[in-house]
């Protein structure tokens, strides 16, 4: 069995003295998996994979990420950060930086990559997202969709090799969800390790490799998408499932 | 031809006359197509009713009407706010330029007190309220370097300008500027900064002041939302510290309290303990200004930041501070226009800037001592000049920084 990318033993993490948002959570995930991660709101989905960027911290437990222990040390955080890509419910453009420039931001300063050689890169992830036409505005002069899938492609720029989406169509309006999915899709179809929190249960059918299921920090119940939607085992995800595919 | 003069009426002008000109062959033709079109609708030419012409609604007749005469009470009150305006005018011009002196003759224009302007007092005293008591021979010095000072400004405004070379070129102004004032070098006579005055020293206070306080009060801001204990307590207490005692005591203080703890003769030279001075007294209040702009960020933005790998002064520097200092730069050129007046407060001190070489040349002249109004209105308007400079450029800042959000 290959090596996890991403390695969650005993994870426990408190919001203040007596919030216990994440429980006990032990999670490997291979490179090249495709996880989609599910359950009731603050059930601790989207603090899970803040902390393999280490945007959260924990308390109790160890994350190895990359064969890197998040801990206290900075250096190693942000080597860690340079490998994992993340795409944010609201975005998170920097609104005051054209497209262009929201993309080539991390290559110039972080990879120290010269000019011309970040711009082209960034037209090139542009394209993937099939939106290059736009590089030269502003992001508050986009539509919602066209913002997430330049927030994908920002996020694409450093060639991470795992990606995070923390509920990356929430925020959409219904006709915009498509056009963020398809990319999602497209990348999927790539080989890079993915991690999405999401409600979109036809993205996680068509693309998961596994479905997690949280609720009060734990998880609950992992399985194959079939399995999980069909056949789901424990009470929770039952009637969390009833609930959403009910409507 | 028929069917289609069905479909349009008669007076679909343009498109019947092109149907008529390309279906006709003959003059002969056009006539018969034209009894035709009659005929087969039956319709007659019914000119439209006269109607009266539109109410002009645009332009500024109309708009005096609807707003300065829209009814009886709007009629009396632009009246009566005309007169007035009127009245102050008249009495302005009448007082100003009709009635005034604009010769330096303190004889005539004691002749005119209360019926007219005393601009003579001007005239003959500028040089003491311009350059204070600089020698009087050596003047150019501080007339040159405050020119030089101030283009440099004009030009660090503008963004074309806004190349790596401006770094050095401050350096080389700021150096000859203390050169040329100072003297003592290049065959200049030495000038002391006690005798030091006027525009020159309110424009380098203020310019020395803004430029040296600004990045204080961004380190401060910044330091008082760190995560480390001792530096956050170390900028609360400097800013609650100086922001808790006026501007005249902290002068007061730099310029006779200090030297008190310094060995003889160590202490700075009092320009330089003023500047220290304005300087952190200003850069708490700034540093409050920044702050208010540092909390309007979201918190995904540095996070964003954060998850592309992005170290903590790079997220400063090109994510947070950006658009932390768009948000406010109103408070910030609010500051900077507080600073630039605040510096009349040096005389306090000894240290005669426009305002303190005012009184100098006025209170030592009995000639001329009863025209402080004029004098001050005098130098009024050069406040004014500099202060309206500066609200004009912070308006086309915030219009440029604008561009970005407009969709």
């Amino acid at each position: 069995m290959a090596e996890p990318i991403i390695d969650f033993d005993k994870v426990n993490k408190w919001y203040g003295n007596d919030f216990h948002v994440l429980r006990d959570i032990d999670l490997k995930v291979l490179p090249g998996e495709r996880i989609v991660v599910c359950g009731p709101s603050g059930s601790g989905k989207s603090t899970l994979i803040r902390c393999i960027n280490a945007l959260e911290e924990y308390q109790q437990g160890k994350i190895v990420v990359d064969g890197v222990v998040l801990g206290d040390d900075v250096k190693a955080i942000d080597a860690v950060r340079r490998q994992v890509g993340m795409v944010f419910q609201q975005f998170n453009l920097f609104p005051h930086l054209t497209v262009l420039d929201n993309l080539t931001l991390a290559p110039m300063w972080v990879a120290r990559m010269p000019k011309a050689e970040a711009e082209e890169r960034a037209m090139q992830q542009l394209r993937r997202v099939r939106i290059e036409e736009q590089a030269r505005k502003y992001p508050l002069q986009l539509s919602g969709g066209q913002q997430q899938r330049v927030a994908i492609a920002r996020a694409l720029c450093l060639t991470p090799k795992i990606m995070l989406f923390d509920e990356p169509t929430s925020a959409l309006d219904p006709e915009m969800i498509k056009e963020v999915l398809d990319v999602m899709v497209e990348m999927a179809d790539q080989g890079i390790t993915m991690i999405c929190v999401t409600h979109e249960m036809g993205f996680a059918k068509a693309v998961a490799d596994r479905v997690i299921f949280m609720d009060e920090g734990q998880i609950v119940e992992q399985n194959t998408p079939a399995q999980f939607f069909d056949n789901p085992q424990s009470e929770r995800s039952k009637d969390f499932l009833s609930k959403i595919l009910g409507h | 031809m028929t069917s289609r003069s069905d479909d349009h009426d008669d007076h679909d002008a343009p498109r019947g006359h092109a149907d008529r000109s390309a279906d006709a062959e003959a003059p002969g033709d056009r006539v018969a197509s034209t009894a035709n079109l009659v005929g087969a609708t039956g319709a007659r030419f019914k000119p439209i009713e006269p109607q009266p012409a539109p109410v002009k609604t645009e332009g500024m007749v109309p708009w005096i009407r609807a707003n300065l005469f829209g009814g009886w009470i709007s009629a009396l009150v632009t009246i009566a706010i005309a007169l007035l305006l009127l009245r102050g005018a008249y009495w302005a011009i009448d007082w100003g330029l009709l009635n005034a002196v604009f010769r330096p003759d303190a004889d005539v224009c004691q002749a005119a007190r209360g019926t007219g302007a005393c601009w003579g007092v001007v005239a003959e005293k500028y040089r003491l309220i311009v350059f204070g008591r600089y020698p009087f021979d050596q003047q150019w010095r501080p007339l040159v370097a405050t020119v030089v000072l101030v283009a440099l400004l004009v030009v660090s405004c503008v963004r074309r300008f806004w190349k790596v070379w401006l770094a050095p070129l401050w350096a080389v102004v700021v150096v000859g500027f203390f050169v040329l004032m100072l003297g003592g070098v290049l065959g200049l006579a030495p000038v002391p900064t006690d005798q030091w005055g006027g525009l020159p020293l309110t424009v380098m206070l203020a310019t020395f002041g803004i430029v040296l306080a600004y990045p204080l009060a961004i380190v401060v801001a910044l330091g008082r939302r760190s995560s480390l204990p001792a530096i956050r307590s170390l900028c609360v207490i400097y800013i609650e510290l100086v922001r808790g005692v006026p501007l005249i005591s902290v002068l007061f203080m730099a310029s006779f309290m200090f030297p008190l703890f310094m060995p003889a003769g160590k202490s700075p030279d009092v320009l330089i303990r003023v500047l220290v001075g304005i300087t952190l007294f200003s850069g708490a209040y700034l540093a409050e200004v920044v702050r208010g702009g540092l909390q309007a960020i979201p918190k995904g933005q540095i996070e964003a930041a954060q998850s592309l790998g992005l170290a903590y002064w790079q997220t400063q520097r090109k994510i947070v501070l950006p658009q932390a200092l768009a948000m406010v730069v109103p408070g910030i050129m609010n500051s900077f226009i507080a600073i630039f007046k605040d510096t009349s407060l040096v005389t306090i001190v000894s240290l005669y800037e426009l305002t303190g070489a005012l009184g100098l040349a006025l209170n030592s002249d009995a000639d001329w001592r009863p025209f402080k109004v004029e004098g001050y209105l005098f130098i009024a308007a050069i406040y004014f000049v500099f202060c309206l400079s500066m609200s004009r450029y912070s308006l086309w800042i915030e219009h440029q920084l604008g561009r970005s959000k407009t969709r």
